[in-house]
């Protein structure tokens, strides 16, 4: 198929840059450092502005720019700044996270990204359509994302992956649909703003139970015997 | 101003003024106060729906549906904080809670009113998704009040697992947003309920039946779903019981009535039949409520925590009501609509009852919760009698409503009524054989009672066996209304 050389050269641009993300949670997925991971989802904020930005120049629409700059704020500085300084507080900045078998998990990342593909294959309206794509593209990092969720054991890592959960939302939103209802994505925003800041309340208290930020250690509330 | 913006504004001075005031006795006094306040502005508010037909604007969808869900959350809200001021105060005694943490679980608690009301009024799909996330934002610092092992775990959990679940539900909403921007003229208001019912049948029914799939396991979450329910039971047990209350009461009917509007207009959508099953939702809906009906049923019976058994039992219900949904049909949405209703009172009822015994017992273990009824009787004969009513004996509403249901699926799905009438046995069994020894078994030597205050108790264990009796008339057409609305073709 040659879609991609007959696309304009704005859109050429939002499909390089959609990838660049797609690599950028497999980077999340492998990365083990605390501080890269956090740096990685920085870059990853990144991207998602300049995307949104080239979108908003494709479409002109204006309030496109807002959320452009408000993920670049929050997405790329804000977020990534307030786990920096707690992981350093907490003094875990330079540790490792354990990955549950990285080379299995990068094989079922491959095999989400195909079955995203596979999932909107059927969505025939918009077969030569690129936005096919791109509700592809953000479904394979929702899912990478919760498959980061799972194989992390570190809180401050499994933080990253939600936050990159909603990046691949905000992806689909963007790449898709150009945008929310401002109303909508100032709400989505102040959300994503109050979690991340309850999240760092939060890695205080489990350090305080449990000595670690370990929540692999936290199995006391599991339905079993005795 | 209108009377909407007032139901809404209410909560959040509520939130704003609790945070301020230091004294955490005359906070517990307040927020009775503003819950009560809520409550008759809401009833104005059921007036005017009632009088005047459904209200709409850009912002605010109210119709006969989710008024009725607006006066509920704000009763049981008004009665749960009327019990939970001497709960509280003896949490406050014993020194399980400073002052400080009463002053942010009074502030969240009329936060996470906000949030619900916002929910049931808001017109918009997507301010929708923002408050349910918002409620789970309000009291997860509830959840963790206790800041034991075992409820930082809970409260971890419950953000992790309701965020990622909350998460499928806004990819649900985009893909919905993507399907309704093709048609609907103005796309700023291509999330609104009203356009969306509107333009429902020229939506493309691929995208719609993936953005389902999506909301249902988004919202499922919330409501509890198997196997989408680690949460609940954690979050409900180790938080403090006034939160179990309406967590179960009023959060997971919430979800629900999401995921009912979300059917609606997916059903209108798949109507054409091709290339997808018109009942795709109905069939999803049906399948996971028995799915979650059974488990749950079966798992009530390995508890040993009592604020879990109970958990679970609301787990049970809330399938028995996706499932009911799922079915369709004026007589199953009537039933269902009942059930939303009753099985909130009682739940929230037996959660107070199961507070205070556990604070009479000093501990959550069922084993060691013994002798209620003679330590105590207006806390034993309440969670006796709440339980005899969830489990669904006459004359209580769970009775009506469930035997509405099963009329119902025997007309549509006879075969299904043998797993539905199995698993009401399976969870009866599973009550009573830890609630026997709990209300008629011998006291520990020096077991007291405590501070109570048996009115919201009286109240909705007296509306549940009103409602089992007899329906006032303004009730029934009301919920009928809602069912022509949903299903529709009217019931009476």
């Amino acid at each position: 198929m040659n879609v991609y050389a007959d696309l304009p050269l704005l859109q050429q641009g939002i499909h390089t840059l959609a990838a660049l993300v797609l690599v950028s949670s497999f980077a999340l997925l492998a990365q083990s450092r605390v501080v890269a991971t956090i740096q990685v989802f920085a870059w990853q904020g990144f991207l998602l502005a300049a995307i949104t930005a080239l979108v908003a120049w494709e479409t002109d629409l204006e309030h496109l720019y807002i959320s452009a700059a408000l993920t670049l704020v929050l997405k790329a500085f804000f977020i990534p700044w307030l786990l920096i300084r707690q992981a350093r507080k907490l003094g875990i900045l330079r540790e490792f996270d354990t990955i549950i078998r990285p080379g299995i998990t990068l094989m079922v990342a491959v095999s989400l990204v195909i079955f995203s593909y596979n999932v909107v294959l059927p969505i025939q309206q918009f077969s030569q359509s690129v936005t096919r794509d791109a509700i592809a593209i953000s479904l394979a990092l929702v899912l990478i994302s919760m498959l980061m969720l799972i194989t992390r054991r570190k809180a401050i890592t499994q933080v990253v992956a939600f936050m990159s959960l909603e990046n691949g939302l905000f992806f689909a939103a963007v790449s898709a649909t150009q945008g929310m209802p401002m109303v909508v994505e100032l709400g989505v925003a102040f959300d994503v703003l109050i979690a991340a800041v309850i999240f760092g309340i939060f890695f205080f208290h489990i350090r305080d139970s449990i000595d670690s930020l370990d929540v692999g250690l936290l199995s006391r509330l599991a339905e079993t015997d005795e | 101003m209108n009377v909407i913006d007032w139901v809404l504004i209410i909560p959040v001075v509520g939130a704003l003024s609790l945070a301020l005031i230091p004294n955490a006795r005359l906070g517990a006094w307040l927020n009775i106060f503003i819950s009560a306040t809520g409550l008759a502005v809401s009833i104005w508010l059921a007036l005017t729906v009632l009088g005047n037909g459904a209200i709409t604007s850009d912002l605010f969808y109210v119709d006969a549906f989710n008024v009725y869900l607006v006066v509920l959350t704000l009763l049981v809200g008004m009665t749960t904080a009327i019990f939970s001021r001497p709960y509280m105060a003896h949490e406050l005694d014993i020194r399980k809670l400073t002052p400080l943490r009463l002053r942010l679980y009074h502030s969240s608690f009329q936060g996470f009113m906000f949030t619900m009301l916002l929910a049931l009024t808001t017109n918009n799909l997507g301010v929708l998704w923002i408050a349910l996330e918002g409620a789970t934002l309000a009291t997860v610092l509830l959840v963790s009040l206790y800041r034991t092992r075992e409820s930082i775990e809970a409260a971890w959990k419950y953000f992790i697992l309701c965020g990622v679940g909350i998460a499928q539900a806004l990819f649900g909403t985009v893909l919905l947003y993507f399907a309704a921007s093709r048609v609907v003229p103005d796309p700023d208001q291509a999330l609104q309920w009203t356009v969306l019912y509107e333009y429902a049948g020229q939506l493309e029914p691929v995208i719609v039946a993936l953005a389902f799939v999506f909301l249902l396991v988004g919202y499922g979450t919330k409501i509890g779903l198997v196997p989408l329910h680690n949460w609940l039971p954690d979050a409900h047990s180790e938080g403090p019981t006034p939160m179990s209350a309406v967590l179960s009461g009023l959060l997971l009917n919430v979800a629900l009535y999401a995921v009912v509007r979300i059917k609606m207009i997916v059903d209108a959508a798949l109507a054409g039949g091709d290339p997808h099953n018109p009942q795709l939702a109905g069939y999803l809906m049906m399948a996971f409520g028995l799915l979650s009906f059974i488990v749950a049923g079966l798992f009530l019976h390995r508890q040993r925590d009592i604020k879990r058994l109970y958990s679970y039992s609301s787990i049970e219900h809330m399938g028995l009501m996706t499932f009911a949904f799922g079915v369709g049909g004026p007589l199953a949405t009537f039933g269902a609509l009942l059930h939303m209703t009753v099985h909130s009172l009682t739940k929230s009822a037996i959660f107070m009852t199961v507070g205070h015994a556990s604070q009479i017992a000093g501990t959550q273990q069922i084993d060691r919760i013994r002798g209620i009824i003679l330590t105590q009787p207006v806390v034993g004969w309440g969670l006796l009698i709440g339980t005899v009513a969830i489990a669904g004996f006459p004359p209580f509403g769970v009775f009506t409503s469930e035997f509405l249901l099963l009329t119902a699926t025997m007309k549509s799905w006879p075969w299904l009524t043998i797993p539905l009438l199995m698993g009401l046995a399976v969870a009866f069994a599973g009550l009573f054989r830890h609630l026997h020894p709990m209300v008629f078994g011998k006291p520990p030597e020096g077991q007291l009672p405590i501070a109570v205050n048996p009115l919201p108790l009286l109240l909705h264990l007296g509306l549940v066996l009103w409602l089992g009796l007899s329906i006032p008339r303004f009730l029934a057409e009301w919920f009928d209304e809602a069912t022509r609305l949903i299903s529709g073709s009217s019931l009476l």
